[in-house]
């Protein structure tokens, strides 16, 4: 996917949606030399190169700030260059790549050196999140600090909990000093036998399951934990309406509380286990029809704060075995956007303005990054929406390494038809 | 009559007029068993595979013993001396095993959906012998034949399941298959060994044996794994044989028509005292030799289906 570089863009004929201030209006936007030069009623094209955003809505790019993209250590299934480029395929701009690849990202040198990765690519930007822990081992503190100085944005020990309460206090506190949230995966381990819900489909299926408990409890020690420390906490992947149920009041008591859920999470329950295929095996897993409603009034009344994709790309070689055997996890970076048009702006829980806030200003905001605006003076980062498009999900434009989606065949509502970032304007 | 698929994966696959089919077929193959030379060409030319990744006697031996009456070939792979050792996985096992030329692969296997995911990527057909907690449509099958033999109809019979209803698959596809037939059933057992929406299969559940135990035409017990023994699923064996086991003094206070069945083998002493083996309605035996038969019935006519072309499922 190679970019275009003229030195004046016009998107001409689009509607400008503002994140910020929840509201669209007709508007040209022309990008001179990499930066947002105007945004008016009508601008004449004199010698710019000319999107015709006629029919289509302009955005500032997203930013996904919960995916894995396996360098170092499985490049086989990503590398930082696909995966960024799946992002701008998605419209993703930015992008938080978890710490858990091998070895794990727990130094100022690893942070340095994603950075440098992705800038090499010069496709989407990487703003990593480094580990709570060496090692991830969940035991001790990483160089925290050493990892905010060359970019970490955030830290989690993401794949797994920190079990050791004392050790999740004394990160919570150690992370204030930063002002810098922590991320949390929640999951009991004890609790969990295996990787599907546990309820009537794992019962039907005899499958080995977690109760969506072991989601729950630990949200509920680390909220607690949180507010007793006064740290910022986030909490990951949201699954379960129990747990959307203690955000909702945890927020109510002043918790400095923020949240996201998925695009599965809202799209997909445990029905879908029937065939044991294995691209419906995620962590935490799909769970019922009722925990899926609550996600999204979770999310319509703001308990939620953001959407991230929790892309987990997995070889075909490895998701092509016995469901207990395969490793769990979607990918989402390309499907992210449309799903979330379809099932909560079609579907009438999030207006539009609202719904692209939750992938662009929200997440923003949470990792203390510059402001999403589509205004003149801003660098150009913007994302042109062709909401009226239907397009299949097929294997053949996947720009990811890896196949694993359970939307594979789906047919999707609205698509990202072009990516404007900086003096590149990838087209899609 | 003919089954509708071309594999046997679970009870929750089949409807009623096919099971009947099946133990109609094993009917006559049970017949077969008592004749002087217990054998028929009915497979001559076929071959089929025994691949059990789990340890297994009586299933594995049964289903050998299947195929050897129904004249068709059967080989067995087990997992000790595979190159599952090596690192192999299930696909490739059961395409290289495939492409030495069976008809019929009859697997176990730990993970539940083992024998699903091999039949969408085999062109030979395929038998569930147990697979993780979920199914063992054969052990339904026997159970059930064992069950219309002595009681005739099972249609508004109470059967009682007992043990550990959540990690087994015998629990899972006798229910269906019970039901199906029109039988009330009851699970018994710890909470702890109950899994969560069963009463969705049509089942009562109890928590105390003797608040249902004697209003039951047949107690179908199950075996206690080993593993669940140190699992704290229950304090220990002795409070389990108190609770949930067969015991002398219950078995004495049973209806003498109540029949007993178990899918072996047995851990004497914890969910059954010795006293039950040698009780008159105790069915643990003939549920074996059924078992024959009805694995004739399955391989016959699923490997018999073959003969007409049918479409492969996705």
């Amino acid at each position: 996917m190679n970019p275009e570089t003229p030195e004046r863009v016009l998107l001409q004929g689009g509607t400008v949606i503002d994140a910020r201030a929840r509201t669209v209006r007709r508007a040209d936007v022309l990008v001179a030399g990499g930066r947002i030069d105007r945004v008016e009623a009508s601008i004449p094209a004199t010698g710019a190169e000319v999107v015709d955003c006629r029919g289509k809505h302009i955005a500032p790019g997203f930013t996904d700030m919960h995916c894995h993209l396996r360098e170092p250590g499985r490049e086989d299934e990503e590398t930082i260059a696909t995966g960024t480029a799946a992002a701008l395929a998605g419209g993703f701009t930015r992008i938080c790549p978890m710490p858990n690849t091998n070895p794990a990202i727990d130094s100022e040198a690893q942070v340095r050196f994603e950075i440098r990765r992705a800038e090499d690519a010069g496709r989407a930007r990487v703003h990593p999140v480094g580990c709570c822990t060496k090692g991830r081992q969940g035991e001790e503190l990483a160089e925290i600090g050493g990892m905010v100085s060359a970019g970490a944005v955030a830290f989690s020990d993401d794949g797994s909990a920190i079990a050791d309460a004392q050790v999740m206090r004394r990160v919570l506190e150690y992370c204030k000093a930063f002002d810098v949230p922590v991320i949390s995966h929640c999951e009991v381990k004890e609790l969990v036998e295996g990787i599907a819900n546990e309820g009537r489909m794992s019962t039907k299926l005899g499958l080995k399951s977690a109760p969506y408990v072991a989601e729950s409890a630990q949200a509920a020690r680390d909220i607690l934990l949180a507010e007793f420390t006064g740290a910022r906490l986030h909490i990951a992947h949201v699954s379960a309406g129990a747990t959307v149920d203690l955000i909702r009041w945890a927020k109510g008591r002043g918790v400095q509380l923020t949240a996201e859920t998925c695009p599965h999470y809202f799209t997909l329950t445990e029905e879908s286990l029937t065939e044991f295929d294995t691209n419906h095996k995620v962590n935490p897993p799909l769970r019922t029809e009722a925990d899926r409603q609550a996600v999204v009034a979770g999310l319509a009344d703001g308990t939620i704060d953001a959407i991230a994709t929790d892309h987990a790309p997995h070889l075909t070689g490895e998701k092509e075995a016995e469901f207990d055997a395969a490793p769990p996890g979607i990918i989402g970076l390309e499907t992210a956007f449309s799903l979330g048009y379809e099932l909560l702006v079609l579907g009438k829980a999030l207006s539009l303005p609202d719904y692209i806030a939750r992938l662009t200003v929200v997440p923003r905001r949470i990792l203390a990054l510059p402001d999403a605006a589509v205004a003149a003076g801003s660098e150009a980062e913007l994302v042109v929406l062709d909401l009226k498009a239907e397009w299949t999900y097929s294997p053949s434009c996947v720009l990811s390494l890896s196949r694993n989606s359970p939307f594979l065949g789906r047919t999707m509502r609205g698509r990202v038809s072009a990516v404007l970032l900086g003096d590149k304007l990838f087209r899609f | 009559m003919k089954l509708r698929s071309r594999h046997l994966l679970g009870i929750e696959g089949l409807d009623r007029s096919e099971i009947l089919t099946i133990l109609d077929q094993a009917r006559t193959f049970r017949e077969v068993l008592d004749r002087a030379i217990p054998i028929v060409p009915a497979l001559r030319g076929r071959a089929v595979v025994n691949l059990f990744f789990e340890a297994s006697t009586r299933t594995a031996t049964s289903f050998n013993l299947a195929a050897s009456r129904l004249s068709c070939q059967c080989v067995s792979f087990s997992k000790a001396t595979s190159a599952v050792t090596k690192g192999e996985t299930l696909l490739d096992t059961a395409r290289n095993i495939e492409a030495m030329g069976v008809d019929g692969i009859i697997i176990r296997h730990a993970a539940a959906g083992a024998p699903h995911f091999l039949a969408r990527r085999v062109k030979a057909f395929v038998v569930n012998a147990g697979d993780g907690a979920h199914e063992h449509p054969t052990q339904a099958l026997l159970d059930a034949f064992t069950l219309r033999e002595k009681l005739g109809d099972l249609a508004g019979k109470r059967i009682l399941i007992v043990g550990d209803i959540a990690h087994s698959r015998v629990a899972r596809s006798n229910l269906l298959c019970f039901t199906k037939l029109g039988a009330r059933v009851a699970v018994c057992g710890p909470p702890t060994m109950i899994p969560p929406d069963i009463v969705d299969y049509g089942c009562e559940v109890f928590y105390r044996l003797d608040r249902i135990l004697e209003e039951v035409d047949v107690v179908n017990m199950l075996r206690v794994q080993q593993e669940r023994i140190t699992s704290s699923s229950f304090p220990t064996v002795r409070e389990y044989r108190a609770l949930y086991g067969l015991t002398a003094d219950r078995l004495r206070k049973l209806a003498p028509e109540v029949v007993i069945t178990h899918p072996g083998p047995v851990n004497w002493g914890v969910e059954m005292d010795f006293d039950v083996a040698d009780f008159s309605q105790t069915l643990i035996l003939p549920q074996v030799t059924n078992g024959v038969a009805v694995r004739m019935a399955v391989l016959y006519l699923l490997a018999g289906g073959e003969a007409t072309p049918e479409k492969a499922e996705g």
